[in-house]
């Protein structure tokens, strides 16, 4: 990075950029923990094996189908506690509010909240609030951080191996695709919601289900591209995944079609990808539900890249996402 | 026998992603290249004609609009995303008529279009300015940098820089132009023409068929996309193009000045005409030194020939237009490794 | 050079049609294309139907691929260059 390099839109968009600004601050506090980048992080204290993770909100209207920041910020955290194969227990709350935010919405979001919270078996345990000049942030701001008791054997997230089956519990890009038409009126009628919800449920009957799972992700911004991406990089190991058995509903892939969109580069917030050892992909994919499906698999060679093998069965580079995408004619 | 093999080009951006997305390239049998050619409107869009846009963008009261295609094109001031995030009001649209239903909404506000694109877009801008006088909207105008793939594809053939011995042609383009224009193509420099969708299975169709017709050696044109094409085009879309616009000059980035290979307005429609309402004056800019997308549209060279690529140039800081563009050669060469 | 979408005209209403891609639906301008009616397919590019699309699926992939190395075998029998 040049020495007056600025932070752009595209540091924040979960590809590329942002994984080198990542790496480039994380390397200031380097150590085994943290250098694992796993979802959630396992610290171990008094024996007893812990997850701990926080995450921040900013999404763009604060209400939308399917959600809003108040229940994406609980189950975002939970989901990466997940992860970890952990059992979430214990949220933060931090608001950073607009001056001139009503009231009103405040409620409403911690209602949300609370609903979400109840929902995936977790206490708001300790928050803090702020309020900053009109400006100087967007209407609100909101962080949560969590941590729960590692529940598997395994430390997931670590490394997935060569022969490992990749599955993935549903359909990508809703909650991108949800929020695009919620933020952009562009006269688009369509059944599309955010997929945002909680995985600590879904998760745990995995967990039970195999001894063998290796590595779990959930697909956020940057889409299922970039996710693969990182399970690659992490695990120094090759990915192959085939493009017709990505699971992607009819009407998200239709929008994605008229606006130009690629959806394995869309955010998702209910979805995550799985890592299992071949033996065992009958039985998690039985326990992710019945949208899963088997994408692809791990394999030792072109390590670090995630390979896509397109409908004519050509393979080609699937890279992670560089630049948002935008509305294109073309 | 070692022989050359079949050249093939493509004029159309969205063939160019098309086939990197699908690796079409790689399931080709031996003894078929496939070229890209200047078909992408945002790469063939001269810096020139981007430091105009944002010159207007720049003044008071203006909302500029554009197709996010155009966001990221580098001028020699950066792009109309550099703009935006200087604070100018600049817009994605998905249409035009939603920069003239921004106008109508914003009555103290002026619209401007940055209108771009190829046969297939210029008759929805001009239907647009038709609605504008019909709804007496007065404060949206176009930049009408629009441009027309057929003098380009004979600009091509003429310079013979590089050898085509047929053309996959742009489905979309021919569902308005028809097939007809190509008939002068095939007369006068004796190159098949196919017409072809955007499946991988239509590209296959019609690399076939130009393959069978290059056989026979009797060059053609033919409508391989049937369920879209028919010989005679859209003719209401073309009657209401000439109605607000004629063929004029225009720069192409990388080919240069082509006769009558754009578009202007009218005499009655040139209170439409943005550059006349905001008469900026921009100096000439200069192609970035090192750069070879002007070689890369045409097909003389391929974006591992340029020394810029994937070190200079990336997606991340692009310098010229076809590392830009989501089908720019470049952008698909970088992303999809070919 | 452009993107177009094919949807079934399901509405039709001053020079406008409510269209279905497939699950998405949005009105769009018939401004450039004539003669359309309710149960026809049309392309959309840029928020205007710009022409009519029957409804035959594209040809199945592995079909062209085998029609594609078929000519190009028939070819490899020929000498010289495909033209003057």
């Amino acid at each position: 990075m040049a020495r007056d390099e600025r932070i752009t839109l595209a540091h924040g968009n979960g590809g590329r950029l942002m994984h080198a600004l990542v790496d480039r601050l994380a390397a200031h506090f380097s150590n085994e923990i943290l250098d694992e980048r796993a979802d959630a992080a396992e610290v171990r204290i008094g024996g007893e094996r812990l997850a701990f993770t926080t995450d921040s909100y900013v999404v763009d209207p604060l209400f939308f189908p399917g959600g809003d920041i108040g229940s994406l910020a609980v189950l975002g955290t939970v989901n990466d506690l997940a992860m970890k194969g952990a059992q979430p227990l214990f949220l933060s709350l931090g608001l950073i509010c607009e001056e001139g935010l009503p009231v009103r919405v405040l409620d409403r979001v911690a209602r949300s909240i609370q609903k979400a919270a109840r929902r995936a078996g977790v206490s708001i345990v300790t928050g803090d609030l702020k309020v900053v000049e009109k400006g100087a942030a967007h209407k609100l701001f909101v962080n949560t951080s969590g941590i729960g008791v590692i529940r598997y054997f395994n430390r997931l997230g670590v490394r997935a191996r060569p022969g490992d089956a990749i599955l993935v519990n549903g359909g990508i890009a809703e909650h991108g695709m949800a929020i695009f038409k919620a933020r952009h009126e562009m006269g688009f009628m369509a059944d599309i919601k955010s997929d945002v919800a909680p995985l600590n449920g879904v998760v745990g009957r995995c967990l039970a289900a195999s001894k063998r799972i290796r590595f779990l992700r959930d697909v956020t911004r940057g889409g299922l591209a970039t996710t693969l991406n990182e399970i690659a990089r992490v695990s120094r190991a090759g990915i192959e995944v085939r493009e017709e058995d990505i699971p992607v509903r009819p009407a998200v892939r239709k929008m994605c079609d008229v606006l130009g969109f690629d959806p394995l580069y869309i955010s998702c917030e209910g979805r995550f990808v799985c890592c299992v050892d071949g033996k065992d992909t009958a039985k998690v994919k039985r326990a992710m539900g019945p949208q899963a499906r088997l994408i692809g698999r791990v394999v030792g060679g072109h390590r670090g890249a995630v390979h896509l093998f397109t409908r004519v069965g050509a393979g080609r580079l699937l890279p992670m996402l560089e630049q948002d995408q935008l509305p294109r004619i073309c | 026998m070692n022989r050359d093999p079949i050249r093939l080009m493509e004029v159309c951006g969205t063939h160019t992603m098309a086939i990197a997305r699908a690796g079409i390239k790689k399931i080709l049998p031996p003894g078929i290249a496939l070229l890209s050619g200047p078909g992408c409107p945002v790469c063939v869009t001269s810096g020139h004609d981007i430091d105009r846009a944002a010159a207007v963008g720049r003044q008071k009261g203006v909302i500029l609009t554009t197709f996010g295609d155009m966001m990221r094109v580098p001028g020699s001031r950066g792009s109309l995303q550099d703009l935006k995030r200087e604070g100018r009001d600049i817009r994605i649209v998905y249409s035009c008529l939603d920069a003239l239903e921004i106008a109508r909404r914003t009555p103290r506000r002026d619209v401007v279009f940055m209108g771009v694109g190829f046969e297939t877009t210029a008759p929805t801008v001009a239907a647009t300015v038709l609605e504008a006088r019909k709804k007496g909207i007065r404060n949206f105008s176009v930049l009408p940098h629009f441009k027309l793939i057929f003098p380009a594809l004979e600009a091509l053939l003429l310079s013979e820089a590089v050898r085509i011995d047929g053309f996959i042609c742009p489905g979309h383009v021919s569902v308005i132009t028809g097939s007809r224009p190509y008939e002068k193509i095939v007369r006068r420099f004796k190159r098949p023409c196919v017409i072809t969708g955007f499946e991988p299975s239509d590209i296959l169709k019609g690399i076939g068929t130009l393959v069978r017709a290059l056989r026979t050696r009797r060059p053609r044109v033919v409508i391989e996309y049937t369920r879209a094409v028919r010989p005679a085009g859209n003719i209401k879309a073309r009657q209401l193009l000439n109605t607000v616009f004629e063929p004029a000059t225009a720069q192409w980035r990388g080919l240069g000045v082509i006769k009558k290979s754009g578009l202007a307005f009218r005499r009655a429609f040139r209170d439409f005409d943005a550059l006349r309402r905001w008469p900026v004056r921009v100096a000439a800019g200069k192609e970035p030194a090192g750069c070879l997308c002007g070689d890369v549209l045409r097909g003389v060279k391929t974006p591992a020939d340029c020394r810029l690529f994937g070190k200079k140039c990336t997606p991340e800081h692009p310098v010229g237009p076809c590392m830009v563009s989501s089908e720019g050669t470049c952008a698909a060469f970088y992303h999809y490794g070919q | 050079m452009c993107l177009a979408v094919p949807a079934k005209v399901e509405k039709i209403e001053k020079g406008e049609a409510l269209v279905d891609f497939g699950g998405v639906k949005k009105r769009v301008s018939l401004g450039i294309l004539s003669r359309v009616a309710v149960g026809d397919h049309v392309l959309v590019h840029a928020g205007f139907a710009i022409g009519k699309v029957t409804r035959q699926e594209a040809e199945e992939t592995q079909r062209a691929l085998e029609e594609l190395k078929k000519a190009l075998r028939a070819s490899s029998g020929t000498s010289g260059g495909f033209h003057e």
